[in-house]
Protein backbone atom coordinates (compact mmCIF):
# COMPACT_ATOMS: atom_id res chain seq x y z
CA UNK A 1 0.00 0.00 0.00
CA UNK A 2 1.53 3.24 -1.09
CA UNK A 3 -0.01 6.56 -0.25
CA UNK A 4 1.16 9.91 -1.52
CA UNK A 5 0.33 12.78 0.77
CA UNK A 6 0.16 16.32 -0.50
CA UNK A 7 -0.20 18.59 2.47
CA UNK A 8 -1.04 22.28 1.99
CA UNK A 9 1.30 22.52 -0.96
CA UNK A 10 1.83 25.77 -2.83
CA UNK A 11 4.34 26.64 -5.47
CA UNK A 12 4.96 29.97 -7.06
CA UNK A 13 7.30 31.15 -9.79
CA UNK A 14 8.02 34.81 -9.15
CA UNK A 15 4.58 36.37 -9.10
CA UNK A 16 2.81 33.44 -10.71
CA UNK A 17 1.10 31.11 -8.28
CA UNK A 18 1.13 27.80 -10.13
CA UNK A 19 -0.21 25.63 -7.30
CA UNK A 20 -2.23 27.19 -4.52
CA UNK A 21 -2.60 25.44 -1.15
CA UNK A 22 -3.45 21.97 -2.44
CA UNK A 23 -4.08 19.12 -0.05
CA UNK A 24 -4.86 15.65 -1.34
CA UNK A 25 -4.11 12.03 -0.68
CA UNK A 26 -3.42 9.68 -3.56
CA UNK A 27 -3.91 6.02 -2.70
CA UNK A 28 -3.68 2.73 -4.61
CA UNK A 29 -5.56 2.48 -7.89
CA UNK A 30 -5.72 4.84 -10.83
CA UNK A 31 -6.22 8.53 -10.09
CA UNK A 32 -6.72 11.13 -12.80
CA UNK A 33 -5.46 14.68 -12.29
CA UNK A 34 -7.80 16.73 -14.43
CA UNK A 35 -7.49 20.39 -15.31
CA UNK A 36 -7.24 22.79 -18.24
CA UNK A 37 -3.89 23.84 -19.67
CA UNK A 38 -1.93 25.99 -17.27
CA UNK A 39 -3.88 24.73 -14.26
CA UNK A 40 -0.75 23.61 -12.46
CA UNK A 41 -0.86 19.87 -13.17
CA UNK A 42 2.75 19.59 -14.31
CA UNK A 43 3.92 21.73 -11.41
CA UNK A 44 2.05 19.51 -8.97
CA UNK A 45 3.40 16.32 -10.56
CA UNK A 46 6.89 17.87 -10.47
CA UNK A 47 6.53 18.27 -6.72
CA UNK A 48 5.08 14.77 -6.33
CA UNK A 49 8.09 13.38 -8.17
CA UNK A 50 10.67 15.35 -6.21
CA UNK A 51 11.78 17.55 -9.09
CA UNK A 52 10.47 20.75 -7.71
CA UNK A 53 10.50 22.02 -4.14
CA UNK A 54 7.14 23.15 -2.78
CA UNK A 55 7.26 26.83 -1.82
CA UNK A 56 5.22 25.84 1.23
CA UNK A 57 3.73 22.57 2.41
CA UNK A 58 5.08 19.06 2.05
CA UNK A 59 4.87 16.01 -0.18
CA UNK A 60 5.47 12.64 1.46
CA UNK A 61 5.29 9.06 0.27
CA UNK A 62 4.23 6.77 3.11
CA UNK A 63 5.60 9.36 5.49
CA UNK A 64 8.95 9.87 3.77
CA UNK A 65 9.77 13.20 2.16
CA UNK A 66 10.05 13.19 -1.62
CA UNK A 67 12.14 16.32 -2.14
CA UNK A 68 15.91 15.82 -1.95
CA UNK A 69 15.58 12.14 -1.22
CA UNK A 70 16.95 10.08 -4.08
CA UNK A 71 16.32 6.79 -2.27
CA UNK A 72 12.60 7.42 -2.72
CA UNK A 73 13.01 6.59 -6.42
CA UNK A 74 13.22 2.93 -5.52
CA UNK A 75 9.44 3.25 -5.14
CA UNK A 76 8.56 5.82 -7.79
CA UNK A 77 8.36 5.47 -11.55
CA UNK A 78 8.09 8.65 -13.60
CA UNK A 79 6.84 9.18 -17.13
CA UNK A 80 7.67 12.80 -17.95
CA UNK A 81 5.74 14.88 -20.43
CA UNK A 82 8.83 16.16 -22.17
CA UNK A 83 10.26 14.30 -25.12
CA UNK A 84 13.98 14.45 -24.36
CA UNK A 85 15.19 10.88 -23.87
CA UNK A 86 18.65 10.09 -25.28
CA UNK A 87 17.51 9.77 -28.88
CA UNK A 88 20.87 8.36 -29.93
CA UNK A 89 20.21 5.14 -28.02
CA UNK A 90 18.05 2.24 -29.13
CA UNK A 91 14.93 1.57 -27.11
CA UNK A 92 16.58 -1.43 -25.52
CA UNK A 93 19.77 0.46 -24.62
CA UNK A 94 17.66 3.18 -23.04
CA UNK A 95 15.64 0.82 -20.88
CA UNK A 96 18.73 -1.19 -19.92
CA UNK A 97 20.46 2.03 -18.83
CA UNK A 98 17.45 2.89 -16.69
CA UNK A 99 17.49 -0.59 -15.18
CA UNK A 100 21.20 -0.34 -14.41
CA UNK A 101 20.70 2.96 -12.64
CA UNK A 102 18.34 1.06 -10.34
CA UNK A 103 20.98 -1.62 -9.79
CA UNK A 104 19.09 -4.01 -12.08
CA UNK A 105 20.02 -5.45 -15.44
CA UNK A 106 19.09 -6.59 -18.91
CA UNK A 107 16.62 -9.17 -17.64
CA UNK A 108 14.39 -6.61 -15.92
CA UNK A 109 14.73 -4.28 -18.90
CA UNK A 110 13.56 -7.02 -21.24
CA UNK A 111 10.57 -7.75 -19.07
CA UNK A 112 9.59 -4.08 -19.02
CA UNK A 113 9.91 -3.87 -22.80
CA UNK A 114 7.67 -6.91 -23.09
CA UNK A 115 5.12 -5.32 -20.77
CA UNK A 116 4.75 -2.32 -23.08
CA UNK A 117 4.95 -4.49 -26.21
CA UNK A 118 7.97 -2.75 -27.63
CA UNK A 119 10.22 -5.74 -28.17
CA UNK A 120 9.61 -5.63 -31.90
CA UNK A 121 11.25 -2.22 -32.20
CA UNK A 122 13.68 -2.37 -29.30
CA UNK A 123 16.78 -2.35 -31.49
CA UNK A 124 15.83 0.74 -33.42
CA UNK A 125 17.15 4.16 -32.46
CA UNK A 126 14.73 6.15 -30.33
CA UNK A 127 15.09 9.01 -32.81
CA UNK A 128 13.15 6.89 -35.34
CA UNK A 129 10.22 6.22 -32.98
CA UNK A 130 6.73 7.62 -33.28
CA UNK A 131 5.25 9.57 -30.40
CA UNK A 132 3.36 6.52 -29.16
CA UNK A 133 6.45 4.33 -29.30
CA UNK A 134 8.46 6.88 -27.37
CA UNK A 135 5.71 7.01 -24.79
CA UNK A 136 5.78 3.24 -24.39
CA UNK A 137 9.56 3.15 -24.02
CA UNK A 138 9.33 5.90 -21.41
CA UNK A 139 6.74 3.73 -19.72
CA UNK A 140 9.09 0.73 -19.81
CA UNK A 141 11.87 2.82 -18.27
CA UNK A 142 9.51 3.81 -15.46
CA UNK A 143 8.45 0.20 -14.84
CA UNK A 144 11.81 -1.61 -14.74
CA UNK A 145 11.99 -1.54 -10.96
CA UNK A 146 8.30 -2.34 -10.40
CA UNK A 147 7.54 0.89 -8.56
CA UNK A 148 4.59 1.13 -6.21
CA UNK A 149 3.88 4.70 -7.34
CA UNK A 150 3.67 5.65 -10.99
CA UNK A 151 3.42 9.30 -12.04
CA UNK A 152 2.54 10.18 -15.64
CA UNK A 153 2.24 13.72 -17.00
CA UNK A 154 -0.16 13.92 -19.97
CA UNK A 155 0.68 10.38 -21.09
CA UNK A 156 -1.94 10.25 -23.86
CA UNK A 157 -0.90 13.43 -25.65
CA UNK A 158 -0.27 12.77 -29.30
CA UNK A 159 -1.20 9.08 -29.15
CA UNK A 160 -3.43 7.48 -31.72
CA UNK A 161 -6.61 5.74 -30.47
CA UNK A 162 -5.09 2.27 -30.54
CA UNK A 163 -2.00 3.31 -28.59
CA UNK A 164 -4.25 5.15 -26.17
CA UNK A 165 -6.29 1.98 -25.59
CA UNK A 166 -3.16 -0.07 -25.01
CA UNK A 167 -1.75 2.37 -22.49
CA UNK A 168 -5.07 2.65 -20.69
CA UNK A 169 -5.23 -1.10 -20.41
CA UNK A 170 -1.71 -1.21 -19.02
CA UNK A 171 -2.40 1.50 -16.45
CA UNK A 172 -5.64 -0.20 -15.44
CA UNK A 173 -3.68 -3.39 -14.87
CA UNK A 174 -1.15 -1.53 -12.73
CA UNK A 175 -3.99 -0.13 -10.66
CA UNK A 176 -5.56 -3.58 -10.30
CA UNK A 177 -2.25 -4.87 -9.01
CA UNK A 178 -2.56 -2.42 -6.14
CA UNK A 179 -0.09 0.16 -7.40
CA UNK A 180 -0.74 3.84 -6.97
CA UNK A 181 -1.04 5.33 -10.45
CA UNK A 182 -1.53 9.03 -11.06
CA UNK A 183 -1.84 10.58 -14.49
CA UNK A 184 -2.69 14.09 -15.61
CA UNK A 185 -4.89 15.12 -18.50
CA UNK A 186 -6.88 18.09 -19.72
CA UNK A 187 -9.46 15.87 -21.40
CA UNK A 188 -12.47 14.85 -19.32
CA UNK A 189 -13.37 11.80 -21.42
CA UNK A 190 -9.85 10.42 -21.08
CA UNK A 191 -9.95 10.69 -17.33
CA UNK A 192 -13.48 9.29 -17.14
CA UNK A 193 -12.52 6.21 -19.10
CA UNK A 194 -9.57 5.32 -16.95
CA UNK A 195 -9.57 6.86 -13.51
CA UNK A 196 -11.27 5.35 -10.51
CA UNK A 197 -10.84 8.59 -8.76
CA UNK A 198 -10.52 12.12 -10.12
CA UNK A 199 -8.83 15.17 -8.68
CA UNK A 200 -9.70 18.39 -10.46
CA UNK A 201 -7.31 21.30 -10.39
CA UNK A 202 -8.12 24.70 -11.87
CA UNK A 203 -5.97 27.81 -11.75
CA UNK A 204 -3.70 26.20 -9.18
CA UNK A 205 -6.53 25.30 -6.83
CA UNK A 206 -7.92 21.94 -5.88
CA UNK A 207 -11.42 22.37 -7.32
CA UNK A 208 -13.09 19.00 -6.87
CA UNK A 209 -12.44 15.42 -5.93
CA UNK A 210 -14.41 12.22 -6.37
CA UNK A 211 -15.35 9.44 -8.76
CA UNK A 212 -16.26 10.28 -12.33
CA UNK A 213 -20.00 10.25 -11.68
CA UNK A 214 -19.62 12.94 -9.07
CA UNK A 215 -17.34 15.02 -11.26
CA UNK A 216 -19.60 14.58 -14.29
CA UNK A 217 -22.59 15.68 -12.22
CA UNK A 218 -20.72 18.73 -10.97
CA UNK A 219 -19.93 19.63 -14.52
CA UNK A 220 -23.34 19.07 -16.12
CA UNK A 221 -25.64 20.39 -13.39
CA UNK A 222 -25.03 23.95 -14.31
CA UNK A 223 -26.73 26.49 -16.55
CA UNK A 224 -26.01 25.89 -20.20
CA UNK A 225 -25.55 28.84 -22.45
CA UNK A 226 -26.41 28.88 -26.11
CA UNK A 227 -25.94 31.31 -28.91
CA UNK A 228 -29.02 31.24 -31.16
CA UNK A 229 -29.57 32.96 -34.51
CA UNK A 230 -32.95 32.80 -36.17
CA UNK A 231 -35.13 34.46 -38.74
CA UNK A 232 -36.93 36.38 -35.96
CA UNK A 233 -34.90 36.70 -32.77
CA UNK A 234 -37.43 38.88 -30.94
CA UNK A 235 -40.39 36.58 -31.43
CA UNK A 236 -38.24 33.56 -30.50
CA UNK A 237 -37.04 35.28 -27.33
CA UNK A 238 -40.58 36.05 -26.26
CA UNK A 239 -41.69 32.49 -26.82
CA UNK A 240 -38.73 30.89 -25.08
CA UNK A 241 -38.81 33.01 -21.95
CA UNK A 242 -42.33 31.78 -21.24
CA UNK A 243 -40.93 28.30 -20.58
CA UNK A 244 -39.43 27.47 -17.16
CA UNK A 245 -36.46 25.63 -18.69
CA UNK A 246 -35.16 28.98 -19.89
CA UNK A 247 -33.68 31.08 -17.13
CA UNK A 248 -32.44 34.04 -19.11
CA UNK A 249 -32.32 35.55 -22.56
CA UNK A 250 -30.57 38.58 -23.88
CA UNK A 251 -30.35 40.02 -27.34
CA UNK A 252 -26.77 40.45 -28.39
CA UNK A 253 -26.86 43.24 -30.96
CA UNK A 254 -23.22 43.08 -31.92
CA UNK A 255 -23.45 39.37 -32.65
CA UNK A 256 -26.95 39.70 -34.08
CA UNK A 257 -28.02 36.75 -31.99
CA UNK A 258 -29.75 35.63 -28.79
CA UNK A 259 -27.87 34.50 -25.74
CA UNK A 260 -30.01 31.92 -23.99
CA UNK A 261 -29.34 30.41 -20.60
CA UNK A 262 -31.09 27.11 -19.95
CA UNK A 263 -31.35 25.42 -16.59
CA UNK A 264 -32.89 22.20 -17.80
CA UNK A 265 -30.67 20.98 -20.55
CA UNK A 266 -32.84 18.01 -21.66
CA UNK A 267 -36.07 19.98 -21.76
CA UNK A 268 -34.54 22.94 -23.53
CA UNK A 269 -33.16 20.87 -26.40
CA UNK A 270 -36.66 19.62 -27.27
CA UNK A 271 -38.32 22.96 -26.53
CA UNK A 272 -36.26 25.09 -28.87
CA UNK A 273 -37.08 23.37 -32.19
CA UNK A 274 -40.76 22.96 -31.22
CA UNK A 275 -41.19 26.63 -30.31
CA UNK A 276 -39.48 27.67 -33.52
CA UNK A 277 -41.72 25.44 -35.59
CA UNK A 278 -44.91 26.61 -33.82
CA UNK A 279 -44.07 30.24 -34.50
CA UNK A 280 -42.83 29.72 -38.02
CA UNK A 281 -39.32 30.86 -37.08
CA UNK A 282 -36.34 29.44 -38.89
CA UNK A 283 -33.33 28.55 -36.69
CA UNK A 284 -30.09 29.58 -38.36
CA UNK A 285 -27.49 28.64 -35.73
CA UNK A 286 -27.66 27.03 -32.35
CA UNK A 287 -24.32 26.65 -30.67
CA UNK A 288 -23.33 26.10 -27.07
CA UNK A 289 -21.42 29.24 -26.21
CA UNK A 290 -19.54 27.96 -23.19
CA UNK A 291 -18.85 24.32 -23.79
CA UNK A 292 -15.12 24.75 -23.75
CA UNK A 293 -13.52 22.83 -20.93
CA UNK A 294 -12.12 26.05 -19.51
CA UNK A 295 -15.56 27.50 -18.92
CA UNK A 296 -16.79 24.25 -17.44
CA UNK A 297 -13.85 24.34 -15.09
CA UNK A 298 -14.30 27.95 -14.14
CA UNK A 299 -17.89 27.16 -13.29
CA UNK A 300 -16.62 24.40 -11.03
CA UNK A 301 -14.24 26.69 -9.23
CA UNK A 302 -16.82 29.40 -8.78
CA UNK A 303 -19.24 26.87 -7.26
CA UNK B 1 31.55 8.05 -6.70
CA UNK B 2 31.54 6.73 -10.24
CA UNK B 3 28.59 5.24 -12.07
CA UNK B 4 29.46 3.30 -15.23
CA UNK B 5 25.98 3.77 -16.72
CA UNK B 6 26.09 7.54 -16.29
CA UNK B 7 29.59 7.48 -17.82
CA UNK B 8 28.44 5.44 -20.81
CA UNK B 9 25.51 7.75 -21.52
CA UNK B 10 27.76 10.79 -21.20
CA UNK B 11 30.45 9.40 -23.51
CA UNK B 12 27.87 8.53 -26.12
CA UNK B 13 26.31 11.97 -25.92
CA UNK B 14 29.71 13.68 -26.15
CA UNK B 15 31.15 11.53 -28.88
CA UNK B 16 28.06 11.47 -31.06
CA UNK B 17 28.89 12.16 -34.66
CA UNK B 18 28.27 15.90 -34.76
CA UNK B 19 29.87 16.80 -31.46
CA UNK B 20 32.89 14.61 -32.16
CA UNK B 21 33.36 16.47 -35.43
CA UNK B 22 33.25 19.82 -33.64
CA UNK B 23 35.68 18.52 -31.03
CA UNK B 24 38.04 17.44 -33.78
CA UNK B 25 38.20 20.69 -35.74
CA UNK B 26 40.69 22.66 -33.62
CA UNK B 27 43.03 19.73 -32.93
CA UNK B 28 43.10 18.98 -36.65
CA UNK B 29 43.80 22.64 -37.34
CA UNK B 30 46.68 22.69 -34.86
CA UNK B 31 48.25 19.65 -36.47
CA UNK B 32 47.81 21.04 -39.98
CA UNK B 33 49.38 24.35 -38.99
CA UNK B 34 52.25 22.49 -37.33
CA UNK B 35 52.91 20.52 -40.50
CA UNK B 36 52.88 23.71 -42.56
CA UNK B 37 55.16 25.61 -40.18
CA UNK B 38 57.58 22.73 -40.08
CA UNK B 39 57.59 22.44 -43.86
CA UNK B 40 57.98 26.16 -44.49
CA UNK B 41 60.41 27.22 -41.77
CA UNK B 42 61.97 24.07 -40.39
CA UNK B 43 62.34 23.35 -36.68
CA UNK B 44 62.57 26.18 -34.23
CA UNK B 45 62.04 25.78 -30.50
CA UNK B 46 60.69 29.30 -30.01
CA UNK B 47 58.22 28.93 -32.88
CA UNK B 48 57.10 25.60 -31.50
CA UNK B 49 56.53 27.11 -28.07
CA UNK B 50 54.69 30.12 -29.52
CA UNK B 51 52.31 27.99 -31.54
CA UNK B 52 51.61 25.44 -28.83
CA UNK B 53 51.18 28.17 -26.23
CA UNK B 54 49.46 30.84 -28.30
CA UNK B 55 47.05 28.66 -30.21
CA UNK B 56 47.10 25.28 -28.47
CA UNK B 57 46.94 26.20 -24.81
CA UNK B 58 45.35 29.66 -25.09
CA UNK B 59 42.62 28.80 -27.59
CA UNK B 60 42.24 25.12 -28.39
CA UNK B 61 42.29 23.67 -24.87
CA UNK B 62 39.70 26.04 -23.34
CA UNK B 63 37.38 25.62 -26.32
CA UNK B 64 37.62 21.83 -26.15
CA UNK B 65 36.97 22.23 -22.43
CA UNK B 66 33.84 24.29 -23.13
CA UNK B 67 32.46 21.78 -25.60
CA UNK B 68 33.18 18.73 -23.44
CA UNK B 69 32.42 20.31 -20.05
CA UNK B 70 29.11 21.93 -20.93
CA UNK B 71 28.22 19.11 -23.31
CA UNK B 72 28.56 16.53 -20.54
CA UNK B 73 25.40 17.80 -18.87
CA UNK B 74 23.93 20.91 -20.52
CA UNK B 75 21.98 19.25 -23.33
CA UNK B 76 20.42 16.76 -20.93
CA UNK B 77 19.20 19.55 -18.72
CA UNK B 78 17.96 21.52 -21.73
CA UNK B 79 15.92 18.70 -23.26
CA UNK B 80 14.79 17.31 -19.91
CA UNK B 81 16.34 13.88 -20.36
CA UNK B 82 18.35 14.39 -17.17
CA UNK B 83 15.13 13.32 -15.43
CA UNK B 84 16.03 9.74 -16.20
CA UNK B 85 19.25 10.12 -14.23
CA UNK B 86 17.75 12.12 -11.41
CA UNK B 87 14.75 9.83 -10.85
CA UNK B 88 17.05 7.09 -9.69
CA UNK B 89 18.50 6.08 -6.33
CA UNK B 90 21.88 7.44 -7.42
CA UNK B 91 23.56 10.16 -5.40
CA UNK B 92 23.67 13.48 -7.22
CA UNK B 93 27.37 14.04 -6.43
CA UNK B 94 28.07 10.66 -8.02
CA UNK B 95 26.37 11.85 -11.20
CA UNK B 96 28.44 15.04 -11.22
CA UNK B 97 31.74 13.29 -10.44
CA UNK B 98 31.13 10.73 -13.16
CA UNK B 99 30.32 13.42 -15.68
CA UNK B 100 33.39 15.37 -14.57
CA UNK B 101 35.53 12.30 -15.09
CA UNK B 102 34.17 11.81 -18.60
CA UNK B 103 34.52 15.50 -19.47
CA UNK B 104 38.14 15.48 -18.26
CA UNK B 105 38.95 12.35 -20.23
CA UNK B 106 37.42 13.74 -23.42
CA UNK B 107 39.08 17.14 -23.00
CA UNK B 108 42.44 15.49 -22.38
CA UNK B 109 42.08 13.19 -25.36
CA UNK B 110 41.15 15.99 -27.72
CA UNK B 111 43.69 18.51 -26.42
CA UNK B 112 46.74 16.78 -24.94
CA UNK B 113 47.09 14.23 -27.71
CA UNK B 114 47.12 16.76 -30.58
CA UNK B 115 49.41 18.95 -28.48
CA UNK B 116 51.94 16.12 -28.25
CA UNK B 117 51.66 15.26 -31.92
CA UNK B 118 52.07 18.90 -32.95
CA UNK B 119 55.02 19.33 -30.62
CA UNK B 120 56.76 16.34 -32.12
CA UNK B 121 56.08 17.63 -35.63
CA UNK B 122 57.28 21.15 -34.81
CA UNK B 123 60.60 20.44 -33.14
CA UNK B 124 60.71 16.79 -32.16
CA UNK B 125 60.21 17.63 -28.49
CA UNK B 126 63.40 19.71 -28.43
CA UNK B 127 63.97 21.20 -24.95
CA UNK B 128 60.96 19.18 -23.81
CA UNK B 129 58.60 21.72 -25.38
CA UNK B 130 56.13 19.12 -26.62
CA UNK B 131 56.01 17.30 -23.30
CA UNK B 132 55.73 20.56 -21.36
CA UNK B 133 52.71 21.76 -23.33
CA UNK B 134 51.16 18.32 -23.25
CA UNK B 135 51.39 18.36 -19.47
CA UNK B 136 49.94 21.88 -19.47
CA UNK B 137 47.04 20.67 -21.60
CA UNK B 138 46.43 17.71 -19.27
CA UNK B 139 46.43 19.93 -16.22
CA UNK B 140 44.28 22.62 -17.81
CA UNK B 141 41.81 19.95 -19.02
CA UNK B 142 40.96 19.09 -15.44
CA UNK B 143 40.20 22.65 -14.37
CA UNK B 144 38.37 23.58 -17.59
CA UNK B 145 36.23 20.47 -17.52
CA UNK B 146 35.22 21.19 -13.92
CA UNK B 147 34.47 24.88 -14.55
CA UNK B 148 32.46 24.29 -17.67
CA UNK B 149 30.60 21.34 -16.20
CA UNK B 150 29.39 23.71 -13.51
CA UNK B 151 28.49 26.27 -16.15
CA UNK B 152 26.53 23.61 -18.06
CA UNK B 153 24.67 22.75 -14.86
CA UNK B 154 23.62 26.29 -14.00
CA UNK B 155 23.08 28.00 -17.33
CA UNK B 156 21.11 27.35 -20.46
CA UNK B 157 23.57 29.51 -22.34
CA UNK B 158 26.62 27.69 -21.06
CA UNK B 159 28.30 27.33 -24.43
CA UNK B 160 28.11 31.07 -25.14
CA UNK B 161 29.37 32.05 -21.70
CA UNK B 162 32.06 29.40 -21.93
CA UNK B 163 33.28 30.59 -25.31
CA UNK B 164 33.30 34.19 -24.12
CA UNK B 165 35.41 33.16 -21.16
CA UNK B 166 37.72 31.06 -23.28
CA UNK B 167 38.21 33.60 -26.04
CA UNK B 168 37.89 36.93 -24.30
CA UNK B 169 39.33 36.19 -20.88
CA UNK B 170 41.90 33.51 -21.56
CA UNK B 171 43.06 34.44 -25.03
CA UNK B 172 42.62 38.19 -25.20
CA UNK B 173 42.14 39.84 -21.85
CA UNK B 174 44.65 37.54 -20.22
CA UNK B 175 47.39 38.64 -22.54
CA UNK B 176 46.67 42.33 -22.00
CA UNK B 177 45.79 42.76 -18.35
CA UNK B 178 48.15 41.31 -15.81
CA UNK B 179 45.49 40.93 -13.11
CA UNK B 180 43.50 38.66 -15.35
CA UNK B 181 46.57 36.56 -15.85
CA UNK B 182 46.77 35.48 -12.26
CA UNK B 183 43.21 34.26 -12.47
CA UNK B 184 43.69 32.26 -15.62
CA UNK B 185 43.73 28.50 -15.93
CA UNK B 186 46.18 28.96 -18.77
CA UNK B 187 48.77 30.63 -16.50
CA UNK B 188 48.35 27.97 -13.83
CA UNK B 189 48.91 25.27 -16.40
CA UNK B 190 51.93 27.16 -17.75
CA UNK B 191 53.41 27.25 -14.25
CA UNK B 192 53.28 23.46 -14.25
CA UNK B 193 54.62 23.26 -17.80
CA UNK B 194 57.53 25.52 -16.92
CA UNK B 195 58.58 22.99 -14.32
CA UNK B 196 58.73 20.29 -17.00
CA UNK B 197 60.95 22.07 -19.49
CA UNK B 198 64.24 23.34 -18.18
CA UNK B 199 64.35 26.30 -20.55
CA UNK B 200 62.96 29.84 -20.68
CA UNK B 201 60.71 28.95 -23.56
CA UNK B 202 57.75 28.55 -21.25
CA UNK B 203 56.85 31.39 -18.91
CA UNK B 204 54.06 31.87 -16.43
CA UNK B 205 52.88 34.83 -14.38
CA UNK B 206 52.28 32.68 -11.35
CA UNK B 207 54.53 30.45 -9.28
CA UNK B 208 54.22 26.70 -9.38
CA UNK B 209 52.74 26.67 -5.88
CA UNK B 210 50.16 29.34 -6.63
CA UNK B 211 49.26 27.67 -9.90
CA UNK B 212 48.85 24.23 -8.36
CA UNK B 213 46.85 25.47 -5.40
CA UNK B 214 44.51 27.51 -7.61
CA UNK B 215 44.03 24.57 -10.00
CA UNK B 216 43.04 22.29 -7.15
CA UNK B 217 40.85 24.88 -5.45
CA UNK B 218 38.96 25.77 -8.62
CA UNK B 219 38.45 22.13 -9.60
CA UNK B 220 37.21 21.07 -6.19
CA UNK B 221 35.07 24.14 -5.57
CA UNK B 222 33.32 24.12 -8.96
CA UNK B 223 32.67 20.38 -8.75
CA UNK B 224 31.26 20.63 -5.25
CA UNK B 225 29.03 23.51 -6.27
CA UNK B 226 27.82 21.68 -9.37
CA UNK B 227 26.83 18.75 -7.13
CA UNK B 228 24.86 21.12 -4.91
CA UNK B 229 23.17 22.69 -7.93
CA UNK B 230 22.19 19.32 -9.28
CA UNK B 231 20.72 18.29 -5.94
CA UNK B 232 18.44 21.29 -6.03
CA UNK B 233 17.88 21.29 -9.76
CA UNK B 234 14.39 22.41 -10.63
CA UNK B 235 13.13 20.99 -13.85
CA UNK B 236 11.16 23.72 -15.48
CA UNK B 237 8.36 23.03 -17.90
CA UNK B 238 8.69 23.17 -21.63
CA UNK B 239 8.74 26.92 -22.08
N1 LIG C 1 9.29 27.24 -14.52
C1 LIG C 1 8.27 28.08 -14.54
N2 LIG C 1 8.48 29.41 -14.47
C2 LIG C 1 7.46 30.28 -14.45
N3 LIG C 1 6.16 29.92 -14.52
C3 LIG C 1 5.87 28.62 -14.61
C4 LIG C 1 6.91 27.63 -14.63
N4 LIG C 1 6.32 26.41 -14.72
C5 LIG C 1 4.99 26.64 -14.76
N5 LIG C 1 4.71 27.96 -14.69
C6 LIG C 1 3.37 28.57 -14.69
O1 LIG C 1 2.59 27.90 -13.74
C7 LIG C 1 1.29 27.68 -14.22
C8 LIG C 1 0.97 26.20 -14.21
O2 LIG C 1 1.73 25.54 -15.20
P1 LIG C 1 1.71 23.98 -15.39
O3 LIG C 1 1.95 23.32 -14.08
O4 LIG C 1 2.66 23.65 -16.48
O5 LIG C 1 0.22 23.70 -15.85
P2 LIG C 1 -0.42 22.45 -16.61
O6 LIG C 1 0.57 21.33 -16.57
O7 LIG C 1 -1.66 22.15 -15.86
O8 LIG C 1 -0.70 22.89 -18.00
C9 LIG C 1 1.23 28.31 -15.59
O9 LIG C 1 0.70 29.59 -15.46
C10 LIG C 1 2.67 28.37 -16.01
O10 LIG C 1 2.90 29.44 -16.88
MG1 LIG D 1 1.39 20.24 -18.12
Amino acid sequence: MTTLNIDHVSRWFGNVVAVNDVTMTIGPGVTGLLGPNGAGKSTLIGMMGGFLAPSTGSVTLDGRPVWRNEQIYRHIGIVPEREGMYDFLTGREFVVANAELHGLGAKEAQRALATVEMEYAQDRKISTYSKGMRQRVKMASALVHEPSLLLLDEPFNGMDPRQRMQLMELLRRMGDEGRTVLFSSHILEEVEQLAWHIEVIVAGRHAASGDFRKIRRLMTDRPHRYLVRSSDDRALAAALIADPSTSGIEVDHTEGALRVQAVDFGRFTTLLPRVAKDHGIRLLTVSPSDESLESVFSYLVAA
Amino acid sequence: MYDPTVARLTYRALLGRRRALILGILPALLIVISVLVRALSGTDDQTASDLLGGFGLATMVPIIGVIAGTGAIGPEIDDGSVVYLLAKPVKRPTIILTKLFVAIAVTMAFSALPMMISGLILNGNGQQVAVAYTVAALVASIAYAAMFLLLGTVSRHAVIFGLVYALVWEALFGSLVSGARTLSVQQWALAVAKKVTDSDLVTSDVSLTTGTVLLVVVTVATTWYAGQKLRALTLAGEE
